[in-house]
């Protein structure tokens, strides 16, 4: 027998018992999501559902509406497909006489063409509308310049203009809506790919070699904001993290008034730190480090002129402390497998002064 | 057939010593046997990537853990990616459309016998130089190095300054090497689908595996040869001094991101396209209805096949492409989704109104499906761009992409593992073993896959080898590393099944299934010539016909 190509009617009854699951269903669906989808205002963790910068927020915004559509559908074609696999699963009691066979319909084809497409439509329009508020958003006169150079396995940041580098921790002013001061990031690379991602504050840009990117960013409010390189770049990709401090307006102005200064010459008292500088300007140190006001020059690794001031070392692999900075000095590879910098086989007596040296660089 | 029985006795596979056998396989061109090469060699291939996923959860259960260092990780991720995709799903698909195709369209063999078999030692010679990595990377001295470039490769990583010694060598030449013979492997299907039908079997009437087939190894001509020719670069790169995607001379990174994914995106839907076909096959005779919508089906995959072409850089929307092309790549990648969504509509069609047998094979197919329908939901929110800023290099898109490979490919190729070993071997595969392997695999699989997506909503980046405690990765880490372990008793009960049924199974006879195809109409295991006539079809379902005189499937299409 073939029967004509008609759908039957789902069993009442069965629809029934599908409607009164249905609330616990969304219930769980909306219970599970508020896990990750409001943590605290202040928090470290850098979810992509707390959005605090311009960028993030849209993407937020859209990101809601997709997740609905798709919540929708989902919520549809599970149903349906759970529906047709209890409802016509073969019976114990089966005659074992084969079903009608049915080759297709024409209009049903129709149908679940016609209703993707229009989804489709509705979700480009959505989806070029912030493609252009984000990347095609008029610059502010009162922005903020900075070049992010990705190395392997750290951040350098440069502030054209302002007379400040500084590697791996970010600074920028809070841009509120009274005065928006949002930053804009030049992104460059002096070796591999790299890409910047501070989930909360944008979506992430890749620093690429040879090629110049940008992204902008707007923090709404103070406070630390983590991230990290999302661009497999190499064996300590891992360790190659991110933190923007976002300051008031004034905190900002003084830490540039601050960074901008070279370094304090080391006071005479201090013999430790004095003979740590010697041996710094001996050895190759200053073939990769800079710090300013000294003959130490170096652009390989980060600038040390106020490295006192930052509070992590070793692109945020451990924090700043004067036991983590001897055992950096001594063996890098301790702390940070894989990181570029040499153990540079210095004495224990050397160590210390060298420790002293780097703690006098505020 | 009695007399030719007898003919072939005195040689019978009982008399010969193992090295004759083993002879006979190492230099048969019989499209069965290497079929089945191609999966083994697959499967060998299947547990040692499980393996390196293995390593690389075990390391990542804990934040700060020191199980293997970023060297070891980096090598692991690199090996897992490469090892999945081009040595066990590429083979394994082309093992069964190596084995089931001819059959399927009443053929006696592949249109170039010497070629199939000149297409797998070349595969399967590219996977062992690929792990000669492990000894040759760095001589003896360094052993146990292996590429550790990712498994796309991005420039320059792979140059000579990034990349010391040979290992990214080894990965360069195992991918030429086998993609030489997927080139070999796709001309010959192509021919034999074109050329070989039996008659009566026109283009309307065959199955859709074998229409998938054909569209798969259409596509294969195209997404290699920019794979190919990319590999030859980093080659020449490295060794004649040239500049293709040295960026410190000028080169391009950027070049080599669009030459990769030219290739890897369509790559996706070559690994898809067949398991859709296995899908087409399974579901219609376990819901005991031909498939809904047939011609619509085979516009669905030939419209896949046409569009996947157009989506590469949406695996670039980071790269800081303008916005006009940023939109372009996601309405096309978006676009995607609706033929993508018919199939599925269509296999629903087939299911509605049936009589569903929940037989091992089916099992794995609605695991497909319900995953599958995730797996594109998640595609759809990658699709739009500014949410692909925040997602891109996360562990969603790690999730999104297991969720297409693992719970959409892997659970089909279950599926027609299930499905078509008792024509292989002409054993049935044990079906309580079966439920086990499916059960364990589904659990394993969600608390796996289901619960990565949330680390890359919270910020958490792919190929990093630890992380910091604090940012709400660690429990969500812990479970999917939980789930490995249910992943991987899954596998051995499945590879313990394979051998216990080989051996002590229940004998499958020629049609186990009550199925439809040409396949079904010889002996199981087929005898060389597969056909001792070469039969003529009236319909879609030859067997239907056969089965049901009084209501042939001809006097409807």
């Amino acid at each position: 027998m073939k029967s004509e190509p008609t759908v039957r009617a789902p069993g009442r009854p069965r629809l029934i018992q599908f409607a009164r699951w249905f609330p616990v269903f969304v219930g769980i669906l909306t219970a599970s999501s508020s896990i990750f989808a409001e943590p605290p205002a202040n928090s470290l963790i850098p979810s992509i559902f707390s959005p605090d910068s311009t960028p993030a927020d849209h993407i937020y915004g859209l990101a809601l509406f997709v997740l609905s559509i798709t919540t929708v559908i989902f919520v549809v074609v599970f149903t349906l497909l759970l529906y047709a696999t209890v409802k016509f699963r073969m019976r114990r009691s089966d005659d074992h006489r084969e079903p009608p066979q049915v080759y297709g319909s024409n209009q049903i084809e129709l149908a679940w063409t016609v209703i993707p497409v229009l989804i489709v439509v509705m979700l480009f329009l959505a989806t070029a509308r912030v493609i252009a508020q984000v990347q095609d958003a008029d610059r502010s006169p009162d922005s903020i310049d900075v070049t992010a150079i990705g190395h392997q396995f750290w951040w350098e940041f440069r502030y054209p203009g302002l007379g400040v580098v500084t590697a791996n921790e970010l600074h920028i002013p809070v841009s509120d809506s009274v005065s928006p001061t949002p930053t804009f990031l030049k992104l460059l690379s002096a070796d591999t790919d790299h890409s910047f991602w501070v989930p909360r504050l944008a979506g992430k840009t890749d620093l690429i070699p040879n090629r110049v990117n940008q992204m902008w960013i707007d923090p709404h409010h103070t406070g630390l904001y983590l991230g990290q390189c999302a661009q497999y770049c190499g064996t300590q990709h891992a360790l190659m993290l991110l933190r923007v401090y976002v300051d008031s307006r004034s905190d900002f102005d003084a830490w540039v008034r601050s960074q901008s200064r070279s370094a304090v010459a080391v006071a005479l008292t201090n013999a430790d730190a004095a003979k740590g500088r010697e041996i710094f300007e001996a050895t190759s140190c200053i073939n990769c480090h800079t710090v300013r006001g000294t003959v130490a020059d170096g652009r390989f690794g980060p600038d040390l002129t106020h490295l006192m001031s930052r509070e992590t070392i070793a692109a945020g692999a451990a924090t700043n402390t004067p036991a983590n900075l001897k055992l950096w000095i001594e063996d890098p590879d301790a702390i940070k497998p894989g990181s570029l910098m040499p153990a540079m086989r210095l004495t224990e007596q050397d160590l210390n002064s060298l420790t002293a040296y780097m703690e006098t660089l505020r | 057939m009695a007399s030719e029985t007898l003919a072939i006795a005195p040689t019978g596979l009982s008399t010969r010593s193992l090295a004759e056998r083993l002879h006979e396989w190492a230099v048969t061109v019989d499209h069965k046997r290497l079929g089945i090469l191609y999966i083994g060699y697959a499967l060998v291939f299947l547990v040692i990537g499980g393996v390196e996923a293995t390593i690389m959860r075990v390391q990542l259960a804990v934040p700060n853990n020191h199980f293997v260092s970023p060297q070891v990780f980096n090598r692991m991720f690199t090996m897992h990616g490469t090892t999945m995709i081009f040595f066990v799903a590429m083979p394994i698909l082309f093992g069964f459309s190596n084995y089931t195709v001819p059959l399927m369209i009443g053929a006696r063999d592949m249109a170039f016998p010497r070629l199939n078999a000149f297409s797998f030692w070349l595969t399967a010679f590219g996977g062992l130089l690929l792990y000669f990595s492990f000894i040759g990377g760095f001589g003896l001295y360094g052993a146990g190095s292996a590429p550790d470039v990712g498994w796309f490769a991005y420039a320059p990583l792979t140059s000579k300054v990034f990349s010391l010694g040979h290992s990214t060598d080894f990965w360069t030449l195992g991918l030429l090497v086998s993609g030489f013979g997927s080139i070999g492997t796709a001309v010959n299907l192509v021919t034999t689908i074109v050329c070989l039908r039996c008659p009566g079997m026109t283009m309307h009437r065959m199955p859709l595996f074998a229409w998938m087939s054909l569209v798969m190894s259409g596509m294969v001509l195209f997404v290699i040869s920019p794979l190919t020719a990319a590999q030859g670069m980093i080659c020449i790169d490295r060794y004649l001094g040239a500049h293709f995607f040295d960026t410190q001379a000028g080169g391009s990174a950027v070049i080599w991101m669009h030459f990769f994914w030219i290739f890897g995106h369509p790559e996706v839907y070559v690994l898809v396209i067949p398991a859709f076909g296995f899908i087409s096959e399974i579901v219609p005779v376990f819901s005991r209805k031909p498939i809904f919508g047939y011609p619509i089906m085979v516009a669905a995959t030939v419209a896949i096949g046409f569009v996947s072409f157009s989506v590469w850089a949406h695996h670039m929307f980071t790269i800081g492409m303008n916005s006009y092309a940023n939109s372009f790549f996601a309405i096309t990648t978006m676009a995607v989704g609706i033929p993508t969504g018919i199939k599925i509509f269509n296999w629903l069609g087939t299911m509605w109104g049936g009589k569903i047998i929940f037989k091992t094979p089916m099992l794995f197919c609605l695991g497909f499906l319900f995953q599958f329908l995730i797996a594109g939901l998640t595609g759809i929110m990658l699709s739009a761009a500014p949410f692909d800023w925040q997602l891109s290099g996360s562990y969603f898109v790690i999730a999104h992409f297991h969720y297409v490979i693992v719970g959409g490919i892997l659970f089909a190729i279950f599926a027609a593992f299930y499905y078509w070993f008792p024509k292989m071997s002409g054993k049935m595969l044990n079906e309580t073993l079966g439920k086990w392997h499916f059960w364990l695999f589904v659990i394993g699989f969600h608390l796996t896959f289901d619960f990565m997506h949330i680390p890359g909503l919270l910020g958490m980046p792919r190929r990093i080898y630890t992380y910091e405690p604090g940012r709400g990765w660690e429990i969500w880490n812990k479970i999917c590393s939980l789930g490995v372990f249910f992943q991987a008793t899954a596998i051995l009960i499945f590879v313990g099944n394979m051998a216990w049924s080989y051996w002590k199974g229940r004998d499958a006879g020629n049609d186990p299934w009550d199925a439809w195809t040409l396949e079904w109409s010889t002996t199981s295991p087929p005898p060389v010539y597969n056909f001792a006539d070469i039969p003529s079809v009236y319909s879609r379902r030859p067997l239907w016909d056969l089965k049901h005189p009084e209501d042939p499937d001809w006097k409807y299409e």
